[in-house]
């Protein structure tokens, strides 16, 4: 049986799952200590259960807790960075266009060192040991050991980057290592931005994981720990210390994940609504689709694949501002309602009043209205239909409006309901074909985390014109296929998900840049297995 | 007129627009001006009318791949040694240097050089827009040579071109840029002040800057981008007439690449349904049919921007299911004479179509 955990900004959600069925499930705070709360909930869902904790193969866990550590510049680590590019690059030096008061908390040791490779796979310029040796005592001395490496075309090519940190480690043997060629993708600016971010995560990662694998302990618990990634797939918890970065999206992923799990349902929009705001994505072949726009963390330009999400300011602890003299009004005039965007957040069960509190929340609202029961009913005030009417309307409006911003076709869509909040997703709805509401939907991102994948992508540049575009295809999915199951991937379930072809114009002949994407289910083997989602690459054939 | 950190941004947000789709995101081209002006303090930009007759002018950009050019940046003294060189050549000093297009990344290229070596800028360039290939500059057009040309590398390498066939040099610069790693700075086109100022597409810098600088107050005031867009195009005296072609959302797209070029379709549909624009591209936007009925084509400049922000969203980045304003603005006056035509117009890019101005095909003629 396996346990799935997300832990948010207010819920840490938790189900036990054995096979495709949820066994026990549990929503609990999520604690200032994150993993108090991911301990208690996982406890929870064993309780409810009745199992013996040896019965658990594997634990997965997504969590925000990186992206809020890079938002709010708290427990970052000084990173020396090592840009392997020159002559090339020099006028734009790593960090150049970022917030200042990040720039200043990851600091300023800096090297720009002879090295990269060409969109050819020549050299640009050959590595330099000295130098790369002179940057490494130099940090050492200065007390910096988290380092972020990164080359022209790394994608391409890793060479260099792998000898510059061997290198680097012989002469400062503590230093925690970033090559940018583990993590992101071609764009030389953002790939080495997320380098930096990564390394600048590197104690708090450390640490977090070990408070993770820690609470398993002490639960008893002796399966491996895995964390989930941005687009849905799994890495080891000692894996997920090293590259933190790619696990910060994860959350939105997880929850279109376990909606299309749930429902059985590939493409359609997910509606997750929760107790601040309402995420919407779209499900294309069963994954979230992806941004097309650079990702901005934390004031930072990155290019992570990173799913497209429009977040609407709306969720059941959504403040309904309305004068408590209009409630029974007749005829409720539109200007005088205002819908949040405040929340009250993880404090609804205190301040909204079918809790006995003071606020008017949108949860307050559907109860009044019928469209959920839960609370105390009695303590509402009433409300004339008229004005029911009117604030259900308006929030009626800004889900219709969220949908068509995200559907891509004129057809109504299919809405998957997920989340706490989703009761406040009115039937009909415009745009919405159908609305489907899975059982254990409330839990769906926990469900995603649950039943995360394996994934690795290969990413090459190839010329069409010595290898026919066929050919290549065939190869490249051939080795995204046997790298899954290299990594755990059951077999039986590999599937290339994703082709992505960018023709690199004004180069001569038909060059173009190939990405190919495959996940698997969990194998057997998948615990004795080291989880790898990164990227291999090469070049082929290019001239 | 200076251009500060501020002016560099609005410069690269109106050369996105004037790119038509094409010239490559402007993004790395703003940082880097941006970090030399941090270095160097502002730059200088002068009027055409400025420069005596016997003054140099280099017209200065980048040539070779946008997706190398996100992955291999600059060393940053590309420009400065292709501009030495030709001050070596002709045995005199640079007097001021422009873009060769203001459409896109090269919009801002002169800039670092300007910046390094502290040399005025002329507020006009060579294309008055973004073109995919050299001979299309007005330059050609008009029967000046684009040699000596100066082709320079990240490493510092340099190589001359020299000759008096334009469409030669385009081809051997295509393929030393290719040799150069994929991308490389060019000064071409060399020009006195009197052939500058007699041919060169006037006040697109500072049209350019004019158009960026509207569409950031308005968003920054809560106001309609396109609005104030519309009236920094038709106030400019150099793209008059401007407006809305068509909103929708993108429902189909298909591109591929020959020889080198991105070629493709771009399908809009309205959001009441029915009605649909279709726009083709190779590199830049080239021509968009309206129900059918050609409503914009080149050399007019047609460009698809988010319908919210009013970001341009080039070529390259278009996906499904973008939801986008398409915008029509007329080509500068230089580029709609039949000389133009025969080199930039519809026929240039295999049309049989024979071109009408994007006023008369909307009926915008007295805005």
């Amino acid at each position: 049986m396996r346990v799935g955990v997300d832990v948010g900004g207010t819920n840490t959600d938790a189900v036990l799952m054995e096979g495709e069925k949820v066994v026990a499930w549990t929503k609990c705070p999520t604690s200032p200590e994150v993993s108090v709360g991911v301990a208690a909930a996982i406890d929870a869902v064993i309780g409810k259960a009745g199992i013996e904790r040896q019965s658990i193969s594997s634990v997965m866990v997504g969590t925000t807790h990186f992206t809020n550590a890079l938002v709010e510049r708290n427990g970052l680590d000084r990173v020396g960075v090592l840009r392997l590019a020159s002559p090339s690059g020099e006028a734009l030096p790593p960090m150049t266009d970022w917030p200042a008061d990040l720039a200043s908390a990851v600091g300023d040791a800096v090297f720009l060192l002879p090295g990269g490779y060409e969109v050819d796979g020549r050299e640009i310029a050959p590595l330099d040991e000295g130098k790369i040796r002179e940057a490494a005592r130099d940090l050492r001395r200065k007390r910096i050991s988290a380092v972020a490496i990164a080359s022209v075309f790394a994608p391409l090519n890793a060479g260099m980057e792998n000898r510059a940190a061997a290198i680097l480690k012989e002469e400062h043997p503590d230093a925690s290592i970033t090559l940018s060629s583990a993590i992101g993708r071609i764009g030389l600016i953002e790939r080495e931005n997320a380098a930096i971010l990564n390394a600048a995560l590197t104690t708090l990662a450390g640490r977090i994981v070990v408070s993770f694998e820690s609470a398993l302990r002490d639960l008893g618990i002796a399966a491996p720990l895995y964390i989930t990634q941005n687009d849905g797939t799994l890495i080891s918890a000692a894996r997920a210390a090293a590259y933190p970065v790619t696990t910060i999206g994860s959350g939105p992923t997880n929850s279109m994940r376990g909606a299309a799990f749930l429902t059985g349902c590939r493409d359609a929009i997910v509606m997750d609504v929760g107790g601040t705001t309402t995420d919407i994505g779209v499900l294309t072949s069963g994954f979230p689709r992806e941004s097309s726009i650079a990702v901005d963390i934390g004031g930072v330009r990155t290019n992570f694949r990173m799913p497209d999400v429009l977040a609407l300011g709306f969720g059941g602890g959504t403040r309904v501002h309305l004068d408590p003299a209009l409630y029974r009004s007749n005829r409720l005039d539109e200007s005088s309602l205002r819908i949040g965007p405040d929340s009250v957040g993880y404090r609804i069960t205190e301040e909204a009043m079918i809790f006995g509190g003071g606020v008017l929340t949108a949860s307050d609202v559907a109860v009044a209205a019928g469209q959920a029961r839960f609370g105390d009913p009695a303590r509402l005030p009433s409300f004339s239909p008229a004005a029911l009417a009117c604030i259900l309307t308006r929030f009626r409006r800004m889900l219709e409006e969220g949908i068509d911003r995200m559907k891509t076709s004129r057809e109504g869509a299919t809405v998957l309901a997920v989340g706490g909040g989703s009761f406040l997703i009115p039937e009909p709805l415009t745009g919405a074909s159908r609305i489907i509401r899975a059982p254990h939907a409330h839990v769906a991102n926990a469900v995603g985390a649950a039943i995360a994948q394996v994934g690795w992508q290969v990413e090459q540049v190839v010329n069409y014109d010595s290898v026919p575009r066929a050919t290549v295809m065939e190869r490249l999915r051939a080795e995204a296929r046997s790298r899954v199951i290299a990594a755990g991937g059951d077999p039986a379930t590999v599937e290339v998900v994703d082709v992505e072809e960018i023709f690199l114009s004004y180069l001569s002949g038909r060059t173009a840049q190939v990405r190919v994407r495959a996940v698997a289910d969990l194998g057997s083997g998948f615990a004795q297995a080291e989880v790898r989602g990164e990227a291999t690459s090469g070049v082929i054939d290019a001239h | 007129m200076r251009i500060d950190r501020v002016g560099l941004a609005d410069l690269a947000r109106g050369a996105a627009f004037l790119g038509s789709g094409g010239g490559g995101d402007p993004h790395y081209g703003r940082l880097l001006a941006q970090a030399e002006v941090a270095r160097h303090g502002p730059i200088e930009v002068v009027a055409l009318d400025s420069l005596p007759d016997d003054a140099l002018v280099a017209p200065c950009g980048w040539i070779g791949a946008p997706t190398v050019s996100a992955e291999k940046l600059p060393n940053g003294r590309e420009a400065a040694a292709g501009l030495r060189r030709l001050e070596r050549l002709e045995g005199r000093k640079i007097d001021a240097v422009m873009p060769i297009e203001i459409g896109g990344g090269n919009g801002l290229a002169p800039m670092i050089a300007a910046a390094q070596l502290g040399l005025a800028v002329v507020d006009a360039d060579g294309m008055g827009r973004a073109f995919p290939e050299s001979q299309m500059a007005i330059f050609n057009i008009r029967g000046l040579s684009a040699c000596p040309a100066i082709l320079t590398a990240a490493s510092g390498s340099t190589i001359l071109i020299e000759g008096s066939d334009n469409l030669a040099h385009e081809r051997i610069a295509r393929g030393v840029a290719v040799a150069m790693g994929g991308i490389a700075h060019m000064v071409e086109y060399p020009l006195t002040g009197a052939q500058a100022r007699e041919n060169a597409i006037r006040g697109s810098i500072s049209a350019a800057i004019r158009i960026g600088a509207a569409i950031r107050e308005a968003r920054s005031g809560r106001e309609d981008p396109f609005g104030a867009l519309f009236d920094a195009l038709r106030g400019s005296g150099l793209y008059g007439h401007a407006g809305e072609l068509f909103d929708g959302k993108i429902v189909d797209l298909e591109r591929e690449t020959r020889a080198g070029f991105s070629v493709g379709r771009v399908i809009v549909e309205g959001f009441g349904g029915g009605e649909q624009l279709e726009l083709l591209f190779q590199n830049e936007n080239l021509i968009a049919r309206r129900a059918g009925q050609v409503c914009a084509m080149v050399p007019d400049i047609i460009t698809i921007m988010d319908r919210e922000t009013a970001d341009t969203i080039t070529t390259e980045k278009l996906k499904y299911g973008q939801r986008v304003k398409v915008i029509g603005a007329a080509a500068p006056r230089l580029l709609r004479e039949a000389r133009a035509l025969a080199v930039v117009g519809p026929a240039a890019f295999g049309f049989t179509e024979s071109y009408r101005p994007v006023e008369a095909l909307n009926g915008w003629e007295r805005d």
